[in-house]
Formats: structure tokens, C-alpha cells, sequence
């Protein structure tokens, strides 16, 4: 049975930049794990004869021409972004707390 | 922290006697296709910044990637030339990681299903001790991803580290890289730097063939990260199996010279701390090439805790067989065997040629003899003043703002007797600073030599007048001071008439 540790919760939150208190910790651990185990009845029904499957549907070798097709313009582009200069994305400085 | 103190250092000599260093060779090749991996954003390089995105590149929600056809080709066509198997079926895998180089928050790459593995190829080392040995280099994978965008880090440093903030352009986020690993290189011992160095140069030139690529290290297309490990030295002959040591990972490393540079350096890092009793920390190292020296970057932590996963947005990549083997037939001459073939064609001798091949100048010697020049004749231009100048520049020698079909022209301008050497060399000097053909610069400059017999004449009859004691020696017989007097009319002249035709003249009015 996966079990997912109180541990592991810290970790994934730390590697998806959320931060969450030690209640939160309390209270999500366990419903991951639940989460988890749900998905892995699925093992149960899938015998040797159903391959793994990573895509809904059996296609493979969907390509594009190399032809350039317009795109946005820097003002469109920069449009959502909470800061610019320079014509470019401003972000906090990076590595800031030493990841 | 970066920690800029300088390193305790063990001579490279002294290293390679305790130590056997293995080298694990990572290359990041920029496609030349014109769109990008995932969508059909322009990937021309030096445009103004973010004018080359859209919602895909940018991971706007809801856009959907689509596979670049072109690019699966080209990836192909690397493995084969590297002696790979191209799998039969294979995914893209997403690269989870929080860095704003991708807006995505992850980069498409491919994770255990490369498209390329389990291939080799021979490098041979060009200059230095054991010119002319081959290697066997075994390449572990070749895989399909995408490049990340460009941060500026504004503050203080200039580096990421000090940065009080970051600007980045994402025009090159998305433009397809493949990434060619190699297999760790041992029993390279002290010329494990020039390997590394020819290993470089080798798959530069033979990216180059297949077109796939502009490689241009200078602009980033073609990048190294240099892995580097010490294990004790074994003796000669013994069949006990050392394992690796820990290794360093050196980014980024931006030229061939700075391949075999960073290696030394790694090596001669790496055996100062091992002699001590000390242990090599596994981590990202930065190569500075002003000083020469590598500082440590980030450690190797959780944070690279990658968590991969197939890409649910992009179906699988199927190559059929019969397109597998149609994109071989398309493979050119490996360079080897192209090399082999211009030397005996072009009929250089072995130093001659390998000295070609230390420049990069075998196409723009091709080139040149296809435009009609003789190969020594090509070679001449290419390797002396033309190869000075790229030397003094930095850049590769078809960066040079002179084609080879200038050069061409200027031979055939020395060959016609219009120009001798000397005024050949100022057309070229006219050429690259960008006065124009080779035929411009004549006529601007007044370059062409003075064919005019009478004026010729002239300046030999004044120089005789001038130094009647050089002219009597000659009289006597003395043909070898001849020389005097034609540079004197030479120096008459402003170096512009043909000196064989001066001593001509001279000895005719002489005897």
C-alpha cells in the first residue's frame, strides 16, 4: 500500500515553492496518501495483457512543418507580466535564498 | 556562495601521476531549423528581445506544443552519424524545475526514451603530443529538448549570484536542442583535455556537414559541460576495476580552447584536494574565461529533484524504419574520410594538412578551390594573413568579413599579374575592412601593378643613376645585388610593379 510521509509532503511543497504550516502538513499528508492509494487500485485491474499508457489516445507522430507562423508582439508578449524592463521580463533575483 | 578564493592547485604533471581522470562529455546543439521545438515562433538569432514569442513558448494556458517535424529529422540524421539506434518509439518527458529561463516552469526534454543511444565515434587528436592518435568516443544518448530563455542579471556581479534582479528575453526559449552525452572517456590520462578538445571539434565538424546546425560556439549554438572525475592511478597492464570518482560538472564552456583548459584545470583542482586526504564535492562549477579558473556553482541538492514525467500535451515519436534508413542515405562523408579524401585531392602534405584543419579552414579552402583558386594557393591566403586576423578577432575563419570567392578573386588577380603579393595582401586588408569586391579595392586604392614598360623603365634607369656603385658590381657579374636595386625601384614604384619583371629589366640595361 503507498504511503506518502509527512516528509515527503514537506519536500513536493518545497520543490513547488508552497509554503505550508505544520497544520497544513498534518492535515494534507494523510489525504495525499488516500489520494495515492485510490489511484493505485488501478494496478489492480490493469493485468500484464493492458500495456501502460501515458496518452488517451493511440496516436503517434503528430509533427508540424517548419514554417514560422506569427506570434505575439513584445508589448502583447510582456502584457501579463507583473514587471518589465527592457523590453524584458523583470524576475526576483534568482537563487536568491541559495535553492 | 561563490566562492572566489583561489583554489589550491596540484601541477597537471604531478596530477596525471596519482590520478586517471574520466570525463563525461555533455554537448547542447542548437538546431538551424527556422521555427522553434514546440511552435512556429522564428528562431533568428539577434532579434529584439521577447519580438519571437506566443502562447506555447511563453506557457500561456491552454496553448498546445506540436512537434517540430523537421527537428525530429535532424535528430535523427545526429544519431546516425554518431553510429547510434534510433528508437523505435519514444516520449517526451517534462523537466520539472522553478527557474524563470523557462516560463513553463518545466522544459520539455526527453527522459529515459531518448531518441538516439548506444552509438560511438573516432576523434583524432590534431596538434600537441600524439597528433594523429584516435579515440573512441562512446556515446551514451542523444536527445530532443529545447532550449531555455536568456536571463541578464542586473546588479552588481553580472552573475547570478549577487543579482539583486533578472531580466530575461525568451526568444530563445523553445528552439530545439539536441543533447549528445557521452559515455565516461577513460584511459585518455594526460591528453584527456586535448580529447575532450578534439571530441568537441570533431562533432562541430560533423554537425557542420550534416547542415543541421549553425555551431556557432560564439553565439551559444554549440555549448559544452564538462564532467570530470579523479580515480586513483592504476599501473600499467592491471585488469582491477577502479571505480569512478566524484565529479564536478563545468558549464557551459563557450570554446575549444576553453574545453581543455577548464579540463586541466578540474584535473589539477580535483588531485590538490585528493592528495590532502580531502573529498571532491559533487557539484555545478562555473568556468571563467577570463581567469581561467572554474568557482563553484550550485550544489547538486534537492532543488534538482527533477521529478520527470511523460509529456500528456505531445503523442509519441515512431520513427518507421524506412524513414530511419531514408535519413541515412542522406548522411555526408564522415570527416575523417572527408579529410582523407581534400588531402589527397588537394595533394597538402600531412603537417600541411593538419595545420588546415587546426584553423577550421577546410571550407573555406573548399570553397575557394571550387571558385577556382589552386589548393596551396587557397591554402596560402587562408592559413597565413587571413588566419592571423580570425586569431586576433576571436572568430572562426568564416567569420571573416571576406568570402572565398574574394579570396579566389584576388589569386586570380596575382595569377593575371595585375597584383603581386604584397598588393594582393593590401586588397584583402581593403576587402575585410569592408571597402568592397576585390576589383573596388584596386580601383579605390590604386592598387594595380604598372604594367606601363615605359614608366618601369624609368624608375630602373633612376635607381641605376642613384647608385652607380650597385649598378657596376652588376656590370661585373655580380647578378646577386641585383636585389638592392629592385628594391630601390620597388620603393620608386610604392610596390606597385612586379619585381620579377624589375630584375628583368635591370639585368637587361646591365649587360
Amino acid at each position: 500500500m503507498p504511503e506518502i510521509s509527512r516528509d515527503e509532503v514537506a519536500h513536493l511543497a518545497t520543490l513547488a515553492r508552497i509554503e505550508l504550516s505544520d497544520a497544513e502538513l498534518d492535515h494534507l499528508a494523510p489525504q495525499l496518501s488516500v489520494i495515492l492509494e485510490s489511484i493505485a487500485s488501478i494496478a489492480e485491474v490493469a493485468a500484464a495483457d493492458i500495456p501502460p499508457t501515458s496518452h488517451a489516445v493511440p496516436l503517434t507522430n503528430v509533427f508540424r512543418a517548419d514554417e514560422p507562423r506569427p506570434g505575439l508582439t513584445a508589448e502583447q508578449a510582456l502584457s501579463g507580466a507583473p514587471e518589465a524592463e527592457q523590453q524584458r521580463f523583470a524576475v526576483p533575483r534568482i537563487l536568491g535564498d541559495e535553492q | 556562495m561563490s566562492t572566489q578564493t583561489a583554489d589550491t592547485l596540484l601541477s597537471f604533471e604531478e596530477a596525471l601521476e596519482r590520478f586517471d581522470p574520466a570525463m563525461g562529455l555533455e554537448v547542447h546543439v542548437e538546431l538551424n531549423t527556422v521555427t522553434k521545438m514546440f511552435c512556429g515562433c522564428s528562431t533568428e538569432f539577434g532579434a529584439e528581445p521577447n519580438t519571437q514569442t506566443c502562447p506555447t513558448c511563453l506557457g500561456l494556458p491552454g496553448s498546445l506544443p506540436v512537434v517540430n517535424g523537421k527537428a525530429v529529422e535532424s535528430a535523427i540524421r545526429i544519431g546516425l552519424a554518431l553510429n547510434c539506434e534510433i528508437a523505435e518509439w519514444c516520449r517526451f518527458a517534462r523537466k520539472n524545475y522553478f527557474y524563470p529561463d523557462m516560463p513553463k516552469n518545466f522544459q520539455t526534454s526527453q527522459y529515459d526514451e531518448p531518441i538516439a543511444f548506444d552509438g560511438w565515434t573516432e576523434v583524432t587528436l590534431l596538434d600537441g603530443e600524439g597528433a594523429g592518435e584516435t579515440f573512441r568516443v562512446e556515446i551514451e544518448r542523444a536527445h530532443m529538448e529545447e532550449d531555455t530563455g536568456k536571463s541578464l542579471h542586473v546588479g552588481t556581479s553580472g552573475r547570478i549570484h549577487g543579482a539583486d534582479y533578472s531580466l530575461v528575453d525568451y526568444n530563445r526559449a523553445g528552439i530545439p536542442l539536441i543533447e549528445i552525452v557521452t559515455r565516461p572517456i577513460t584511459g585518455a590520462r594526460e591528453k584527456a583535455p586535448a580529447v575532450a578538445r578534439a571530441y568537441v571539434a570533431h562533432l562541430r565538424d560533423l554537425l557542420l556537414g550534416l547542415g543541421v546546425s549553425d555551431v556557432r560556439m560564439e553565439q551559444g549554438s554549440l555549448r559544452c559541460d564538462v564532467n570530470l572525475s579523479l580515480a586513483p592511478r592504476v599501473s600499467a597492464g592491471s585488469t582491477t576495476d577502479v571505480p569512478l570518482g566524484t565529479r564536478t560538472e563545468t558549464k557551459n564552456v563557450n570554446s575549444l580552447r576553453s574545453v581543455e583548459r577548464a579540463a586541466r584545470y578540474e584535473i589539477s583542482r580535483q588531485a590538490a584536494i585528493l592528495v590532502e586526504g580531502g573529498s571532491v564535492l559533487q557539484e555545478t562549477r562555473h568556468w571563467h574565461e577570463d581567469t581561467g579558473i572554474t568557482t563553484s556553482g550550485r550544489e547538486k541538492s534537492d532543488a534538482e529533484d527533477y521529478r520527470y514525467f511523460p509529456e500528456p500535451d505531445l503523442v509519441p515519436v515512431a520513427p518507421s524504419r524506412a524513414w530511419v534508413e531514408e535519413l541515412r542515405a542522406t548522411l555526408p562523408e564522415p570527416p575523417r574520410e572527408h579529410r582523407a579524401r581534400l588531402q589527397a585531392l588537394w595533394g597538402f602534405a600531412d603537417l600541411e594538412m593538419r595545420d588546415v584543419v587546426a584553423a577550421g579552414a577546410i571550407p573555406v579552402i573548399e570553397a575557394t578551390v571550387a571558385a577556382g583558386t589552386t589548393p596551396q594557393a587557397a591554402r596560402k591566403w587562408w592559413l597565413s594573413d587571413l588566419a592571423r586576423r580570425a586569431n586576433e578577432q576571436g572568430v572562426d575563419l568564416s567569420d571573416l568579413p571576406i568570402t572565398p570567392e574574394q579570396v579566389a578573386r584576388v589569386q586570380a588577380l596575382v595569377d593575371e599579374g595585375a597584383l603581386n603579393d604584397k598588393l594582393a595582401r593590401q586588397v584583402i586588408d581593403g576587402v575585410v575592412a569592408g571597402e568592397g569586391d576585390p576589383d573596388a579595392v584596386v580601383a579605390a586604392r590604386g592598387l594595380a601593378i604598372v604594367s606601363d614598360e615605359g614608366a618601369l623603365g624609368d624608375a630602373v634607369d633612376r635607381a641605376i643613376e642613384a647608385n652607380p656603385d650597385v649598378a657596376a658590381k652588376i656590370r661585373d657579374g655580380k647578378v646577386a645585388a641585383a636585389g638592392a636595386l629592385i628594391g630601390v625601384v620597388m620603393k620608386d614604384m610604392r610596390g606597385q610593379a612586379d619585381a620579377g619583371r624589375v630584375r628583368e629589366l635591370i639585368i637587361e640595361k646591365l649587360s
